[in-house]
């Protein structure tokens, strides 16, 4: 009994309350047959993730993880679905093909999983607090902007050219209808 | 003097000397939260006061006046009516997201407000990203404005949600990286170095010319963000009856009026913290104000930034009843086309600025 109650502490409590808020909602994201309610799901399950995040006091993952997933890509989702028509009908999902590639999906996702944690097991959590508390702002600036070795400035610009090339296509294919009045 | 520092710092004491930890944390979380709740409510039931005051002037009306002294306890009269009116429920919309709607909204609003800065000592949510986690979470908001006007299942809802989410991510833009011009200057994300980094002066009078220019692109995208005139073109009630919260009723439409009030706050709470210095008071960097200086540093911290919050609420009050309405091609051709290369070029400029002095 005792050994159980050891491990019974505030930071286990938030971490299997968020743990489960995950996984809840990322079963709703896939079983939802309504497309904005599963979009709603897949924005609380990022969220939870982000305050997993902020549990391993990895501060700038965390509201990374809320402005780019949370806030920019779900937003975009629901806005792209928002333009659709006819959303509010329920629709089947899982026909013929989709079910044998969903379950490859499911598999492969889960030897990844598996394979990491084979690989790097469980640390505690405080060697990870000092490792998160290492990594500030002006390292993560340095290491994204520097030319040296384990620096990332060709990645990053090589990014921004291929974003760049992605917001030039959308114009192209938004503006197909005035080129063929021409 | 004492400070609010020294009085939290007592109360953690005693709490830790005569409870156990979890349980004195526990308290302690319960009493900033419920602290945190009523400064919010009663923020807004302030600003609503306000704005009706203000508002009649612009109008030559004299606004309300009968209840209480020049009708003081006309919002908490008014917030007693809200609540107790009926929630009425309505067929044909997707219910879940309908009730979850409002809830996202006020939390992205008071996930903010959780951020700021009220005083010497009186934070918070203090931590390395700070300023970065204010625009990160706001964007909870914009979902809760984009799921709302869906759900309800109206066509002027959704046409107002559509103009909302529109609006919000285009000035999000700007609004962001007004605030990193001023991060370029600090050097800082963490809101208590922000803060620190103006005691002698304020930022925007230590690099005055690209701070100026970030601060009146803040004004402008923060405003807009907060849907309100002359950016109201999501709840353009001669247009779209409410906008996004048509079909909302009593404390659910609440809700939304809330949150709106008080982004408008946390817009000119975070101006304040990031280019007016916070609740730092108003210093001169010589010698011969050295008596100014230590009058001015007498002043509460609290009143400080409460001072300067509130005069950026004016100031956007003053805009919101004097011009009209923007059409939304003009919306976004102000953002993206003179907002937008401003705010990237301002940043340039600031990164000179800090290279050069």
């Amino acid at each position: 009994m005792e050994n159980i109650m050891q491990y019974i502490t505030a930071g286990n409590i938030i971490f299997f309350i968020l743990a489960a808020a995950t996984l809840l909602f990322g079963i709703l994201t896939v079983t939802s047959t309504r497309i904005l309610r599963a979009a709603t799901y897949l924005f609380f399950t990022l969220f939870s993730i982000a305050g997993l995040y902020l549990q391993m006091s990895y501060d700038f993952l965390a509201a990374v993880q809320l402005s780019v997933y949370a806030g920019g890509v779900v937003i975009l989702i629901v806005f792209a679905i928002l333009l659709i028509k006819g959303l509010g009908e329920e629709k089947e999902i899982n026909k013929g093909d989709r079910k044998i590639m969903g379950i490859v999906a499911a598999i492969m996702g889960a030897l990844v999983c598996v394979s990491f944690i084979a690989k790097c097991g469980f640390t505690n959590s405080e060697l990870a607090e000092q490792i998160a508390e290492q990594v500030n702002m002006h390292m993560i600036g340095s290491t994204l902007m520097g030319t040296e070795k384990y620096q990332y400035l060709l990645p990053f610009e090589a990014s921004s050219i291929l974003l760049l090339a992605c917001i030039v296509g959308s114009i192209v294919i938004a503006q197909k209808n005035k080129e063929v009045k021409k | 003097m004492i400070t609010f520092g020294e009085i939290i710092n007592n109360v953690h004491q005693g709490l830790t000397d005569a409870l156990p930890a979890w349980l004195a944390a526990t308290i302690e979380y319960v009493i900033i939260g419920a602290g945190f709740l009523g400064l919010y409510c009663v923020l807004a039931l302030i600003l609503i006061l306000l704005e009706r005051k203000i508002c009649a002037r612009f109008q030559c009306r004299i606004g309300p006046n009968r209840v209480g002294p020049w009708g003081l306890f006309q919002s908490v009269a008014d917030m007693v009516k809200i609540l107790l009116k009926e929630i009425i429920s309505i067929n044909n919309t997707d219910k879940v997201l309908f009730k979850t709607a409002m809830f996202l909204a006020i939390a992205g609003s008071f996930c903010t407000f959780g951020a700021l800065q009220f005083g010497d000592g009186l934070a918070c949510i203090d931590f390395n990203v700070g300023l970065f986690y204010i625009l990160a979470i706001s964007s909870l908001g914009v979902v809760g404005i984009l799921l709302a006007g869906w759900s309800s299942n109206n066509k002027y809802t959704l046409i107002g949600a559509m103009r909302s989410g529109a609006q919000l991510i285009s000035y999000e833009l700007s609004a962001g990286i007004a605030i990193m011009t001023m991060v370029v200057l600090a050097g800082s994300l963490n809101i208590s170095d922000i803060i620190a980094g103006q005691s002698k002066a304020w930022f925007i009078f230590q690099a005055p010319i690209p701070a100026l220019i970030a601060f009146i692109i803040y004004l402008i995208a923060g405003h807009a963000e907060t849907n309100r005139g002359p950016f109201d073109l999501p709840e353009a009630e001669s247009e779209l009856t409410a906008g996004y919260h048509t079909e909302y009723s009593g404390i659910q439409f609440g809700f939304f009026y809330l949150a709106e009030y008080l982004n408008m706050f946390i817009i000119a709470g975070v101006a304040a913290t990031v280019f007016l210095g916070g609740w730092q008071p108003f210093q001169i960097n010589a010698e011969w104000a050295e008596g100014f200086n230590s009058v001015m540093a007498y002043i509460p911290s609290w009143i400080w930034f409460m001072g300067k919050t509130f005069a950026l609420v004016l100031l956007s009050l003053w805009v919101r009843w004097t011009f009209p309405r923007l059409r939304i091609d003009q919306l976004l051709k102000l953002e993206w086309k003179i907002l937008m290369p401003i705010s990237l070029v301002n940043l340039l400029i600031m990164a000179g600025w800090v290279l050069i002095f």
